[in-house]
């Protein structure tokens, strides 16, 4: 039966689809060996690009002085290099942020396993090309096998070379495309002879035991063998995505077992492999005993470095607590995660120790079962690496060994009474006294009283008396089984005393988290939440804290009080922490270089902030387990915040919708009642004024009446339009319209203004129909006509033009223009120009604002400096046209 | 043309005293109702020969009233709306009413729509050959306008449009009123058709088309043809 297809791998493979769809790509031009052509390859292939127009940009190109890759790179836009300070010189490094602003379509970025100087935002390239792919621009690179991170010990082997550099095996799965530049040894060998293969003085003698033939064609096969896998790997995702059922992994697991020792790196590669090549996923494994308290610093930080290296090879780690029987705890979590084939290391202490203590590889592979073990030899030269359990940091007091005298005394005194009864009797009492002291002073006492017992015992009670010496050979016996019962007493109650403290650690560090959560869940309102969030961090970790909140603007600043100044370098990394969502700073693979730790508050919408946190000495949140436990300190408190601002937000919201609606309510209700007499009077004014027989007099005064409830009237209806406009209800009925047809609407309206006026129409034929609401639109044009007729002098012109995707219309005046400054503010509410004179309230141009924005337009004011006068410019969206009608065939015959 | 009998039909008591004042002076007899109903009864005992509804009545829309009157009655209706009605002044259009104005208005606006939907009810028992309007005149038997005397040749469509608002001078017609004579039902949902042929219209018989003084826009209403 085929297996069926994982919904959850399903899924997977849809958003990595879709994102794929998104993203940029990413072309690796791949090479066995330096020398081979990599770079020329890439620019001959950017050529071609810049060819069919596409933008390309130089990020970094190495010509290393080759003439020929010199000249292919010539005719490229390069993103200017940063100077960077190293040792009191400045050295040119690439500027990312530089490339960002920038923008190109195709950045070429040489030599991808670059360590980045110190100063630069990450520290190697193939960050700095991750974050250009994140930011849409695709990116050409080159790469030698060598430097793939998974093949660097296999390089090693062969070359007898150590690579420093490394990159991610990840990155290259990342690419989309990967071209395998090949060059036979042969071919190479002669570049190198003739000089065409840049190598620097110093490595000179390096390169030519590198460049030897057996090691090139061992490179070439690894290149051309990473090369074909890459090729089947995306091979398998399209026969996956189409459906093909016969290649789905058969739930393929692998589990790899991880240790402080530096044979682990090796470990962790060679189960990427494994796992790379049946296209299963994996997990690396760090069983934590009581023996990791033991561990020297160094082991500790190189357990950590492993994990980090097996998540940036792109494996999933966890960390549990075990027992004694680490074995056992490995099995029951590979069970957990169905997993089916577990890598280990091959041991490599001497087997007696083994028949002593038990074998880890025979537990595993006695209680495997259905599940696969494979073990992975260490290196040789690697060996001495094995980790040295160091001292416990601080031992216990002298007095401890004082009070395992005493008791040991004090045992002696007991045991006379007891004299001359059994010896047993006495030994019991002596082993008593030393489980006294292992349980309370700690295991060194505890030796020390075993000792101090076997000879007290000797000492008062072995005839003869008082002399060491012994008799009878059988009480020789007696001290060895006393003393090596002293010895599994301590041992057994040391482990139970670690064990109660790593229980106490743990147990502590969930109490801060409740208590954390319990402080956050009393906090009403954000601001208190920051600040007891704050004062939390800073109590559990001793570190001055800050959480820094972005503003409308994006920029970071801190929330409630800061824990500690903010520099601008400092603000930097807090912002990309904000930006991209991951830690960075002091302790992170992300700008190491910076005073604090930056963590992001991540909720559920998307990160909501930063914490910052600057150390008090050395950091107390270096190890890995601390570092989670302050991740989740900021996890806790990025969902307290965010459940805050949405909560206020919502408030917000709700009272400001009340107060729209009450406005909006009391505006059209006011704007109804006064217009309705408005009618009435407007009426009656008109009718006297059609009076023949009213005298001067009378008809002066129904006049101004007529000509003042106009003016109100036109007072309600904007005050109404505006309203309408504010509260977003405005529901655009949009049609296809000609211009011409707006403006001729537009000017019959305002006929009685424009009477007598010098108003030019200039529309040219064939202007595209404009998509608007025509009642709204046409009043907005009224609105312009009316303030040029008002404001401006003679003559008025009016024009439209279309630039492609849009039509600007414009309509300009003679006259003193705009006073300065005020040709933006000029669309706000209640705004006038100063010395307006007659009617208005400084509505008509805000409301024309509205409407041409609310059509997704823009509208701006200038003064015309050549004639004198403001000119006012609208610009609309022209969508794609609009069907045309039906064609006519004949014209009409007389 | 004077003295005919108007029916005025408004809730407001004050409108109703300015135009029964506006009225009386030109000469018309006023029947005045304060709501729709009352309006009905009184239009069907006293056969007016034009009504002035208002839209915002208490007890029926204007609309309904409309449609009521067109059931029996063929008389003038001109609607008297506020801004902000659009929907229901299209409306009114449609059901059959002749005229609109926004409210406020003046009497002379008003007097000058009075005198137009009488005169074509008197003109629409007789329908004239040839109309003039202004400098151009529209020949209905041989299917030819001239400006000016000069002909211009129109397409049969822009003639179709041209003869539909001539025969109806002075009146509004709406979009969908226009689209349904010229393009039958299907073409309803397409106003733009009907702007592209008004803008060709324009461009061949007015002098600036730009401001057209004959082919006028009622905007967001339809077209009216202005003599």
């Amino acid at each position: 039966m085929t297996p069926r297809p994982d919904p959850d791998a399903l899924l997977r493979q849809v958003q990595e689809a879709e994102a794929l769809a998104a993203r940029a790509k990413l072309k690796i031009f791949f090479g066995a060996a330096p020398g081979v052509g990599k770079t020329y390859a890439m620019l001959s292939e950017a050529k071609e690009r810049q060819a069919i127009g596409i933008d390309v940009v130089v990020g970094v190109v190495e010509t290393h002085g080759r003439s020929e890759t010199a000249l292919q790179a010539e005719g490229f836009e390069r993103i200017p290099p940063r100077e960077l300070p190293y040792h009191g010189k400045f050295y040119p490094e690439f500027d990312l942020d530089a490339a960002l602003r920038r923008r190109p379509q195709l950045i070429l970025m040489d030599e991808l396993a670059h360590t980045n100087m110190q100063g630069s935002r990450h520290a190697k390239r193939w960050q700095d090309v991750m974050e250009l792919l994140d930011a849409g621009i695709d990116v050409y690179t080159t790469i030698n096998v060598q430097h793939m991170e998974s093949l660097r010990d296999v390089v090693a082997q062969i070359t007898g070379i150590v690579v420093r550099e490394g990159v991610p095996d990840t990155v290259l799965e990342r690419a989309d495309e990967v071209e395998l530049v090949d060059l036979p040894p042969e071919d190479l060998i002669q570049r190198l002879r003739e000089g065409k293969v840049y190598v620097p003085d110093q490595a000179r003698h390096a390169i030519d035991r590198f460049f030897r033939k057996g090691n090139l064609l061992a490179l070439r096969e690894l290149a051309l063998r990473q090369t074909a896998q890459s090729v089947d790997a995306q091979m398998r995702r399209y026969m996956a995505s189409e459906g093909i059922q016969k290649t789905w992994a058969a739930g393929e697991r692998v589990l790899v077992c991880v240790g402080p020792s530096a044979l682990t790196a090796r470990l962790i590669r060679g189960a990427r492999r494994l796992s790379a090549s049946l296209g299963a996923p994996w997990i690396a494994l760090y069983v934590e005993t009581t023996r990791h308290l033991r561990y020297s610093e160094e082991d500790q930080a190189r357990v950590e470095a492993n994990l980090r290296l097996a998540e940036q090879l792109g494996g999933e780690t966890a960390v549990v607590q075990g027992g004694a029987r680490i074995g056992e705890d490995i099995l029951a979590f590979a069970r957990s995660r169905n997993v089916t084939k577990i890598v280990v290391g091959k041991p490599t202490r001497p087997r007696w120790t083994e028949l002593l203590r038990g074998s880890l590889l025979e537990e595993l592979v006695r209680g495997s079962g259905d599940i696969d073990v494979y073990v992975i030899t260490g290196d040789p030269e690697t060996e001495a690496a094995r980790p040295a359990l160091a001292r416990r940091p601080a031992g216990p007091r002298p007095q401890a060994y004082l009070g395992a005298a005493a008791a040991v005394a004090l045992a002696t005194a007991a045991a006379h009474l007891f004299h001359p009864a059994e010896l047993a009797d006495i030994v019991m009492v002596y082993l008593l006294a030393i489980v006294v002291v292992a349980a309370r002073l700690g295991r060194w006492p505890s030796l020390l009283a075993s000792a101090l017992s076997v000879g007290a015992f000797d000492w008062f009670f072995i005839p003869p008396y008082q002399t060491f010496t012994v008799t009878d050979l059988r009480h020789l016996g007696t001290f060895g089984v006393m003393f090596l019962v002293g010895l599994v007493i301590s041992n057994l109650t040391e482990r139970i005393r670690q064990q109660a403290r790593l229980a106490r650690a743990r147990e502590q560090k969930t109490q801060a988290l409740y208590r954390l959560s319990g402080e956050l869940a009393r906090a009403a309102g954000s601001s208190e939440l920051v600040a007891s969030a704050i004062h939390s961090v800073a109590e559990q970790f001793q570190g001055r804290t800050s959480v820094l909140l972005p503003d409308a603007e994006g920029r970071l600043a801190p929330s409630g009080e800061a824990g500690f100044p903010l520099t601008d370098q400092e603000r930097a990394v807090a912002q990309w922490v904000l930006e991209h969502g991951e830690p960075a700073g002091l302790g992170t693979g992300t700008l190491p270089g910076a005073g604090a730790t930056y963590l992001p508050l991540k909720g559920a919408s998307g990160t909501l902030g930063v914490m910052g946190l600057l150390p008090e000495g050395a950091p107390r949140w270096a190890d890995p387990d601390s570092l989670r436990l302050l991740e989740a300190f900021a996890n806790q408190t990025a969902l307290a915040i965010e459940r805050a601002l949405l909560s206020e937000r919502a408030a917000e919201a709700h009272r400001r919708a009340d107060e729209e609606r009450l406005r909006n309510a009391l505006l059209s209700s006011v704007s109804h009642d006064l217009r309705t007499p408005l009618g009435g009077i407007l009426g009656a004014a008109t009718t006297l004024l059609a009076d023949p027989g009213l005298g001067p007099t009378p008809k002066d005064l129904a006049q101004t009446i007529q000509e003042e409830a106009q003016r109100l009237h036109r007072l309600v209806t904007n005050l109404l339009d505006i309203t309408r406009l504010e509260s977003g209800a405005l529901s655009l009925a949009k049609e296809w319209v000609p211009l011409e047809e707006l403006v001729g609407s537009a000017l019959s309206r305002l006929e009685p203004l424009a009477a007598g006026r010098d108003v030019r129409v200039d529309l040219p034929e064939g202007l595209p129909m404009v998509q608007v609401d025509p009642v709204l639109f046409e009043q907005a044009l009224v609105n312009l006509l009316e303030n040029a007729l008002r404001h401006g002098g003679d003559p008025i012109e009016v024009k439209a033009w279309s630039t492609g995707p849009a039509v600007t219309f414009s309509v300009g005046d003679r006259g003193p223009g705009l006073p300065e400054g005020l040709e933006d503010r000029l669309f706000d509410k209640l705004v006038r120009g100063p010395g307006a004179k007659g009617p208005g309230a400084g509505l008509g141009l805000a409301i024309c604002k509205g409407i041409v924005e609310a059509h997704g337009g823009t509208i701006r004011a200038s003064n015309r400096h050549h004639v004198g006068g403001a000119q006012f410019y609208v610009t609309l969206p022209v969508g794609p046209a609009p069907p045309a009608p039906p064609q006519e065939d004949t014209p009409m015959e007389g | 043309m004077s003295d005919a009998t108007v029916l005025l039909v408004e809730d407001e008591a004050p409108m109703r005293r300015f135009l029964r004042v506006a009225l009386e002076a030109e000469g018309h007899r006023l029947l005045e109702a304060e709501t729709a109903r009352e309006g009905l009864s009184l239009a069907a005992s006293h056969q007016p020969q034009l009504v002035l509804l208002d839209l915002g009545l208490p007890d029926l829309d204007g609309l309904e009233l409309t449609r009521r009157l067109r059931e029996w009655s063929s008389v003038p209706i001109i609607v008297l709306s506020a801004r902000g009605q659009e929907q229901d002044k299209i409306g009114a259009l449609d059901a059959g009413a002749d005229d609109y104005l926004t409210k406020p208005f003046s009497t002379g606006e008003l007097l000058a729509r009075i005198r137009v939907a009488l005169r074509h009810r008197a003109a629409g028992e007789k329908p004239e050959p040839v109309l003039r309007i202004g400098e151009w005149e529209v020949d209905f038997p041989k299917r030819e306008v001239r400006v000016r005397g000069a002909r211009v040749h129109l397409t049969p469509i822009e003639f179709k449009l041209l003869a539909l608002l001539a025969r109806h001078a002075g009146k509004v017609l709406t979009h969908r009123q226009l689209l349904r004579e010229i393009w039958g039902h299907s073409a309803a949902a397409q106003p733009h058709y009907l702007r592209v042929y008004m803008g060709q219209l324009r461009h061949k018989l007015e002098a600036d088309p730009a401001r057209p003084r004959h082919l006028v826009t009622e905007s967001g209403v339809g077209y009216r043809l202005r003599e």
